[in-house]
């Protein structure tokens, strides 16, 4: 893991152009000097906090869910595990973590997979329920084995509520991924660490890091829109 | 004829915490090709009874045979897509098409791709609906089209038995109407044994070749033809349900073609009926015209005979 190095914001001060050394509201001098050796990297590694959260929070939500469902007894158990996860803050599960995993990759991914985990599992489980009654009568009085109306019609009819869960999850992990740069010098939420630190927090760099997180959450989010339009196709054909 | 023949051998089933039996020793012969219609008050244990022969609710003691085979004989989903199952909320799966739906049962039989779709294409024919409907999703159709659906894919595969739980219950009268016609004209057409559960006595008496009555607790009150029930109901709790005027109910489901009518004397003047009317309506037409006689005529318009209300009395 490659640490944006110490020093590209205290040096630019310096010797930057007027916009910059004046510290004026926003520099796109700066934006643009900077894109290649500190936002750039920033967001791709944001991007990569993000989107190992996610996977690994569904790869382990989804069979959970999954259980649940089958077993209705764990639902509950799980649900108030994570309920409880979740008012757990942020800032505060990192440190939790340090005597435990260190000042690591991990002590950042472990959190934030806790809170995808904590936003996917009742969105699964809820999804799997939403399919009504007279529906799996129907499957069940066709002759469908109980694999059969999981994978042919609980799954399929669960699908909206999935990639609901998974907008949340992924806005609220891009949000919260900021925060990471409390222990490792990575992320979007690093610049706007460091520009805090400055004897005057530097505008233009907490402006441009801000802004790149809020673009990839919207961005994120609109792809997750798309993938709904593609894969549910039933839904947007209701009679008006 | 692809019709099953199904023996209720005294079944029972009590629900756990219950004392009340849901439906006790029940005995039936459904012969093959019948439209049995299970009737009764709420807790008549139709419904259960009606599920119990594709074993979504089990008995506990008894059996029931189709085609002298007892239910559970064969492993439970063969069982099911060997039957036709067609509920009140119809249950059509909302994320598959038309045509995907109806298409359920074939695709699980494993047919071919081309099979499926002609046999699709010609079902949506059998219950009125177009063939371009099948790219359409259930969110798109009415009430009285999704139960349409829900017909076409109960028949998918040509199942001898089709189980069906209040069909039309939730749809408006005139709807249902419709589809109660079409359910008469579809039962002749495709020849299979029909159990069918209401507990509108005027549904039964219109569709059924066979009438099961059940009471509170699941006892069988009477089993007979619409008829024979109508003529001679077995005790009080039977006249009551079908109705004080069960002689008239009686004379809907006859038609001035069973009459023995008189002849018309190359009579033309006077209210004319047409020899297809039911003779509860002819009755009903002397009494609104005050005339003491009607003249018949056939499909040409011709006057083939006379009908009086003593004639109406000679059927009962």
């Amino acid at each position: 893991m490659s640490v944006i190095a110490a020093g590209p914001v205290i040096p630019t001060f310096g010797k930057g152009s007027s916009c910059v050394t004046g510290d004026h509201t926003f520099c796109w001098d700066w934006v643009r000097a900077h894109w290649g050796d500190t936002l750039g990297p920033a967001l791709w590694q944001h991007v990569e906090l993000t989107a190992i959260a996610v996977v690994i929070g569904f790869a382990i939500a989804f069979p959970l869910a999954l259980l649940a469902h089958r077993y209705r007894r764990l639902e509950q158990p799980f649900g108030i595990f994570s309920a409880l996860l979740y008012t757990v803050p942020s800032l505060a599960l990192f440190q939790l973590l340090v005597p435990f995993t260190g000042l690591t990759w991990t002590t950042v991914e472990i959190a934030l997979v806790s809170y995808t985990l904590v936003i996917l599992f009742p969105n699964i489980v809820q999804g799997l329920e939403s399919a009504p009654d007279d529906v799996i009568e129907a499957a069940r009085g066709m002759g469908l084995t109980r694999l059969q109306v999981l994978t042919r019609v609980e799954l399929p009819l669960a699908v909206p509520a999935i990639i609901g869960g998974l907008r949340i999850a992924v806005v609220s992990t891009v949000a919260i991924a900021t925060i990471a740069a409390f222990l490792l010098p990575t992320g979007l939420g690093y610049p706007i660490f460091l520009a805090l630190k400055e004897p005057t927090p530097f505008k233009t760099e907490i402006y441009s890091a801000g802004a790149l997180a809020v673009a990839l959450a919207i961005g994120c989010d609109g792809l997750l829109v798309v993938l709904r339009r593609v894969l549910v196709p039933w839904a947007s054909k209701g009679l008006a | 004829m692809n019709a099953a023949e199904i023996t209720f051998d005294h079944v029972t089933k009590r629900y756990a915490g219950r004392e009340a039996a849901a439906v006790d020793d029940l005995s039936l012969e459904i012969p093959a090709g019948a439209f049995c219609i299970l009737v009764g008050p709420s807790g008549g244990g139709k419904t259960t009874a009606l599920k119990m022969v594709n074993r979504l609710i089990p008995f506990d003691s008894g059996d029931i045979r189709i085609d002298g085979r007892s239910i559970r004989d064969l492993p439970v989903v063969e069982l099911r897509r060997e039957i036709g199952y067609v509920i009140q909320q119809v249950g059509l799966f909302p994320h598959m098409t038309i045509g995907e739906n109806i298409g359920t049962v074939p695709r699980l039989l494993g047919w071919p791709k081309a099979r499926i779709n002609t046999r699709c294409i010609d079902l949506l024919e059998l219950v009125g609906l177009e063939a371009s409907d099948m790219k359409r999703y259930p969110a798109e159709l009415s009430g009285g089209q999704r139960q349409r659906v829900g017909l076409a894919r109960a028949l998918a595969a040509d199942p001898p038995l089709l189980l069906m739980d209040e069909p039309f219950g939730a749809l408006d009268p005139i709807t249902r109407f419709r589809l109660q016609t079409e359910m008469s004209r579809l039962h002749r057409e495709v020849e299979k044994t029909v159990i069918f559960v209401t507990h509108d006595i005027d549904e039964a008496i219109q569709l059924g070749t066979h009438i099961a009555i059940l009471r509170e607790g699941g006892v069988l009150a009477q089993y007979d033809t619409p008829d024979a029930i109508l003529a001679h109901p077995a005790d009080d709790f039977v006249a009551k349900f079908i109705g004080e005027d069960r002689a008239l109910r009686r004379l809907a489901l006859k038609k001035l073609t069973d009459v023995q009518l008189e002849q018309a004397d190359g009579a033309q003047e006077g209210p004319r009926v047409s020899i297809e009317t039911t003779v509860r309506n002819a009755v009903s037409l002397l009494l609104d015209t005050k005339a003491d006689r009607l003249l018949v005529e056939n499909d040409n318009g011709e006057v083939v005979g006379a009908f009086r209300f003593s004639d109406a009395g000679a059927l009962l």
